[in-house]
């Protein structure tokens, strides 16, 4: 997209990731073919060698996510894209990047699980996985942009988010909006902010790679830059090097774990349609909030005071956001494409104020706006 | 330089057992960059889980302790998206060749300029003294009670199959020649593979009759036989020796550099059609 000119341009959601990815200053990429995230490796491997970037097609889907990581502590900007079963590889790794607080991208572009499940047909039932599939407890951004235009918007802020924050972002697709064609307009996309990783400052021999510079987060040296630091996957101190001790194992989660929580303007998005007077909230994200957003318009026009509440950046979740609805709204539907695993979350945050009900479903079909409006009527 | 102004002396002391070799092998690597003069601030050290993954930590330049088994992806992003930085994998033989096996072929494969030295100790040492791939048939492990049923792979050949520039096995026994194939493996552009064979009296010599660091040294010095004497003898008399040496050292198309010219290729396309 030539971002000069004006207007709208058509895009598929998968193409529209590598675009916003390489506008964002990606230079690197590693990957492994699977359905239905495919499309990404293959513009990745077309594209990047023209801005001077790299591709590399791995062996397997842990080393790709390996890779990157390994990029991005050169200084690159590094991402990778995978689906279900390759994100579960991938786990282990997103753990190593989270810990050692390395910038990396991954794209889920969710299929129907489990297990080999449905390779075609779009799903959401990785937004737990994306939260919890590594062990131990760690911070981690997921964002599910909930069409194309957004899938774009989504990339450039998870980098953003990954580069200034230090924190592995998940970009949640699902295989509609990675598959689907619309329209992103250029000027939505230049109005993105870019944020970067902060640089250290000072001599280098006094540099301590993993020193909290009262932000929480520590600036970032490159490998190759004279910085000698060491990075592992132990708890560790403020010079890298392993420290296993109680006292330093809390300092250290405890800025880690906070580090989010500070910095929630970074990351926090959500948007709200007719929310002011609603009396029953769908709380929609990703490819359904698209057939949420009809039936709330139908429910409208028949005087239902519907409101939508769509939480695009899901991980972390935006409790306190939602709990504003709390003595506001007498219902709340929540249509995702599972049995029911951002509902739990909807659940712990409104409590006894206002009954949670989930539409799910995992059957590879998408929601239908009358599904939605039919289930807003039965509340009402 | 001094050898000690390579070492990070406030990581000191290391964590390896009284008679373990990795030491040894680690001062070989540092020898090999000294001799070839490679800048501390150029080259990154990438290395795995276990025993023999503890050595980066230890030396001052920017290092890398990733997941077990998952060095040699790390170290091609690394490589891959920095060439001009000289990158070098420490691993061990459960860490290269069982869960790392897969990434170890393809870098061979790949031909990646990244120099790997394998800290063969024939045993997990970190996790108590299990059986690993290169663990010979017939000894014992914490998980070989009655005896190692399994065939050890002989991993410079899988190496040297899957298209490495270079690949050589030495032992702490034998460390001029060890410390010589480090250097050379170091200096070869190219994916290099040394297979180097040290001492774990505590947790595979325990359990396999050769309870000092001496009757390793002892076991090492019988069981080697270098390549030009080996190729005089004949395979009865091989059996149950170990062959050290240089199996392969070529000059093959390097994979960082048909990166480069890919890019260049691509960019004068993109040029010439616009």
């Amino acid at each position: 997209m030539n971002l000069n000119k004006t207007g709208t341009h058509l895009f598929q959601g998968n193409e529209a990731v590598v675009e916003a990815a390489i506008l964002s200053g990606c230079r690197f990429f590693a990957g492994y073919p699977i359905t239905p995230s495919t499309e990404i490796a293959e513009l990745m491997a077309v594209e990047l060698p023209k801005v001077g970037g790299r591709f590399i097609q791995m062996e397997d889907e842990i080393g790709s996510m390996g890779a990157v990581i390994g990029a991005s502590l050169t200084g690159t900007k590094a991402m990778t894209a995978t689906s279900g079963p390759g994100f579960s590889l991938k786990q282990e790794n997103i753990g190593y990047a989270s810990f050692t607080e390395t910038p990396v991208v991954v794209v889920n572009v969710q299929r129907v699980g489990p297990s080999t499940g449905m390779p075609t047909a779009p799903s959401q039932g990785d937004v737990m996985q994306a939260r919890w599939g590594t062990h131990g407890d760690h911070p981690v951004v997921a964002i599910a942009p909930g069409s194309v235009a957004e899938a774009y918007t989504a990339t450039i802020r998870a980098f953003s988010i990954s580069e200034f924050l230090r924190v592995p972002v998940i970009l949640l697709l699902d295989e509609v909006i990675g598959h689907m064609r619309e329209g992103v307009s250029v000027e939505d996309v230049q109005a993105v902010e870019h944020l970067e990783r902060k640089r250290p400052k000072g001599s280098k021999s006094d540099f301590r790679p993993y020193r909290d510079d009262g932000s929480g987060v520590p600036p970032m040296a490159n490998f190759g830059d004279g910085y000698r630091f060491h990075v592992t996957g132990l708890f560790h101190d403020e010079r890298g090097y392993p420290d296993l001790s109680p006292e330093w194992a809390r300092t250290l989660m405890k800025r880690l774990m906070g580090k989010l929580d500070a910095h929630r303007d970074v990351h926090e998005w959500v948007e709200e349609t007719e929310t002011d007077d609603a009396e029953i909230l769908i709380v929609s994200y990703g490819s359904p909030a698209q057939a949420a957003t009809s039936a709330l318009r139908q429910a409208r026009a028949e005087g239902l005071r519907v409101g939508q509440f769509r939480v695009v950046t899901v991980w972390p979740f935006p409790e306190d956001a939602l709990a504003k609805y709390k003595g506001q709204v007498r219902a709340v539907l929540v249509p995702e494409m599972n049995l029911g695993q951002l509902r739990l979350e909807v659940e712990r945050v409104m409590g006894d104020a206002a009954p949670v009900l989930g539409l799910h479903r995992a059957d590879g079909e998408l929601f239908k706006p009358a599904e939605i409006l039919e289930k807003i009527r039965e509340v009402d | 330089m001094a050898l000690l102004d390579y070492f990070r002396t406030d990581m000191l002391p290391h964590i390896w057992c009284p008679g373990c070799g990795n030491g040894i092998v680690t001062q070989a690597i540092v020898r090999g960059i000294d001799a070839l003069g490679w800048s501390q601030d150029e080259t990154v050290i990438v290395s795995g889980i276990g025993c023999s993954s503890r050595a980066p930590g230890y030396l001052d330049f920017d290092t890398l302790h990733t997941t077990h088994g998952r060095a040699l992806a790390f170290a091609t992003g690394v490589k891959l998206a920095k060439p001009h930085l000289n990158v070098i994998v420490v691993t061990g033989d459960g860490d290269a060749s069982a869960i790392g096996g897969n990434h170890l072929i393809h870098a061979a494969r790949r031909n990646i300029n990244i120099t790997t030295i394998c800290f063969n100790n024939s045993i997990y040492g970190m996790t108590g003294g299990q059986y690993s791939p290169l663990s010979p048939s017939h000894s014992y492990g914490s998980t070989a009670p009655y005896g190692n049923i399994d065939r050890a792979f002989d991993l410079c050949e899988l190496v040297r199959a899957s298209g490495a520039s270079y690949v050589a096995r030495g032992s702490v026994y034998h460390i001029a020649q060890l410390t010589r194939a480090i250097q050379d493996a170091l200096a070869k552009p190219g994916f290099a593979f040394v297979e180097a064979i040290t001492p774990c009296p505590v947790y595979f010599g325990r359990k396999n009759q050769l309870r000092t660091a001496v009757d390793m040294m002892r076991w090492q010095k019988e069981q080697m036989i270098p390549l030009r004497r080996a190729e005089k003898m004949d395979p009865e008399e091989l059996t149950g020796k170990v062959i050290i040496g240089t199996f392969a050292d070529k000059d093959l198309p390097e994979y960082t550099d048909s990166y480069e010219a890919l890019i260049e290729k691509v960019r004068r396309e993109v040029e010439e059609s616009s």
